[in-house]
């Protein structure tokens, strides 16, 4: 069991007034709060440690990589996989999307095809149609049902033999649907082909092992999981990371540099040119540290417990309509009332110091396949309460009641 | 003609009867409500103002060296907030528009209670609106 009043306790923006009144987070979805254990390991870092990395013969500059280079190994244990230098730290998931997608220019031809999903968020989507761009090839999409689950039926019809990538998110940030991507992906290896899985908004709410899943690139950011922004991961499989070229040039990435010719250094640093967040990759794993001391089962069960108490209570709010109802979802509720626009909604609930994400969430073909301008999201994390849901269930009833 | 200013202080009257941000809502969503729709020629994206996260629409015609401003928004409290800001710049000269200062805003301590987007987007309404006047001045 997980005591949620104890663990509120390690979150000092918890204790924060807003309007003045006191604040009740449920844009979790979009960024998580920061512990002081990672706030602490941040700050011990730039008190005790600061210096860079990888270079230094110094004891100062010791430190630091070891810190370093431990945190690539929590999370390496912590998501199950094989190696070490599997994981590139990046500046988030969509750095990691990019990384993939540049480097996949020279090996993808006009003749090969791309598949997305239709509850893709933007940035699993643009830098895809990007590199359709550049190659010539065809992007292929994945519709959803009117539940807001995939169409699975569909994506085996589109996995075609010309199909090199699927592109498909772990968890729908808008719906919080949980997609089946160990099915996805074995379709997909069956067929010859790669996947790529977008797991934002997986990784901060169930335990993950990328061994098992099998899946070929996965990439996520530390902030949606109680670390700091500006800092995420890149996992790949070796053979397929040491056949990418490299994304940028720099300092890090090399082996050895002359002007006829510079080799690149071995994974992972071929993919961390120049100084990295060094302070960020600490407070991530700090972040990782954190979590499994609460207990993955623990989060699970209570982030459960959240959504299923506070889904039962909206329904009951006249003409609420909620996207992607259905029951393995993570703690994300879309939802909107009647012909209210979403953001009269979002507005009011700020007023009672309600932080809820409006508008369309980055997955404008979600709203255009719904017929809608966005919805209102709430989403709870395992430090939130159910008498904050309560709160937040009578802000959504007056806010109801002021638009008429 | 009252002048945009004398408008203006109308407007921060009115809300100086109003005891908390509920009350100040409960206006701005009577006067959304209030303002007339556009027909469906007008709701066209040439109108729509970028910035919004709702959507808004604004349209202008100039006659007798005054200018018209209409307006509407799929989210009702964008609506209240343009219909005031129709209220101070409709029937006034492109001239008054552009030297025009907007200070009704922060008088009703609206902007305290906007988030960023909003508040982007109802400057992204002030441009607009006087970007159309300056259009009209050098049509003269």
């Amino acid at each position: 069991m997980l005591d949620v009043y104890k663990i509120r306790k390690d979150f000092p923006i918890l204790g924060k007034k807003v309007n003045n009144t006191d604040l009740i987070y449920f844009d979790n979805a979009a960024t998580s709060q920061t512990p002081n254990q990672v706030i602490d390991a941040i700050s011990n870092y730039y008190k005790e440690t600061n210096s860079n990395i990888h270079r230094g013969l110094h004891s100062l500059s010791a430190d630091a990589t070891n810190k370093y280079e431990n945190s690539r190994s929590i999370i390496k244990n912590h998501f199950g996989a094989a190696y070490e230098h599997e994981i590139i730290f990046t500046s988030g998931t969509t750095h990691g999307i990019n990384i993939i997608s540049s480097g996949l220019e020279k090996s993808i031809s006009s003749k090969d095809e791309l598949i997305v999903s239709e509850m893709e968020h933007h940035s699993n989507i643009v830098p895809w149609q990007m590199l359709c761009e550049k190659t010539g090839s065809k992007l292929k999409v994945i519709p959803i049902n009117d539940d807001g689950t995939l169409d699975m039926d569909e994506y085996k019809s589109l996995l075609t033999p010309k199909v090199k990538f699927v592109f498909i998110n772990h968890v729908s940030n808008t719906l919080g649907i949980v997609n089946p991507i160990k099915e996805i992906i074995d379709l997909a290896h069956k067929n010859g082909s790669k996947v790529l899985v977008d797991g934002a908004q997986g990784a901060a709410h169930f335990k993950i092992n990328l061994q098992e899943l099998d899946v070929d690139y996965y990439v996520a950011s530390a902030h949606k999981l109680c670390g700091p922004t500006g800092v995420g991961f890149l996992y790949g499989k070796s053979e397929l990371l040491n056949s990418l070229p490299p994304y940028q040039g720099g300092g890090e990435m090399i082996s050895n540099v002359t002007f006829d010719k510079t080799e690149y250094a071995d994974l992972p640093h071929k993919f961390e040119a120049g100084t990295p967040n060094i302070a960020g990759v600490i407070g991530f794993s700090a972040a990782i540290d954190y979590m499994n001391s609460i207990g993955f089962n623990n989060i699970e069960v209570y982030e459960k417990e959240l959504l299923d108490y506070a889904t039962e209570k909206l329904k009951k709010i006249d003409s609420i309509k909620i996207y992607g109802d259905i029951n393995n979802k993570i703690s994300v509720i879309s939802f909107n009332i009647g012909n209210h626009h979403p953001s009269d909604i979002g507005s009011i609930l700020d007023q009672y110091g309600i932080a809820v994400r409006t508008g369309q969430h980055c997955t404008q073909p979600i709203m255009d396949h719904f017929n809608i301008p966005g919805t209102v999201r709430a989403s709870f994390s395992f430090y939130n309460t159910k008498s904050e849901i309560d709160l937040f269930i009578d802000a959504v009833k007056k806010a109801s009641k002021m638009l008429g | 003609m009252q002048t945009i200013q004398e408008i203006q202080n109308q407007i921060i009257d009115e809300f100086n009867f109003f005891e908390d941000w509920s009350e100040k809502y409960q206006y701005l969503i009577d006067l959304g409500k209030n303002l007339p729709e556009f027909d469906k020629k007008s709701r066209i994206d040439s109108n729509l103002i970028k910035g919004c996260q709702s959507k808004v629409w604004l349209n202008s015609s100039f006659k007798n060296d005054i200018v018209i401003f209409e307006a509407d928004s799929d989210a009702i409290i964008s609506k209240g907030i343009i219909s005031l800001l129709i209220r101070v710049f409709s029937g006034q000269n492109p001239e008054d528009i552009l030297s025009a200062k907007i200070d009704f805003i922060e008088k009703i301590g609206l902007n305290t209670h906007l988030s960023q987007t909003r508040a982007n987007g109802l400057l992204a309404m002030i441009k607009q609106i006087k970007i159309y006047a300056l259009a009209y001045q050098s049509k003269k």
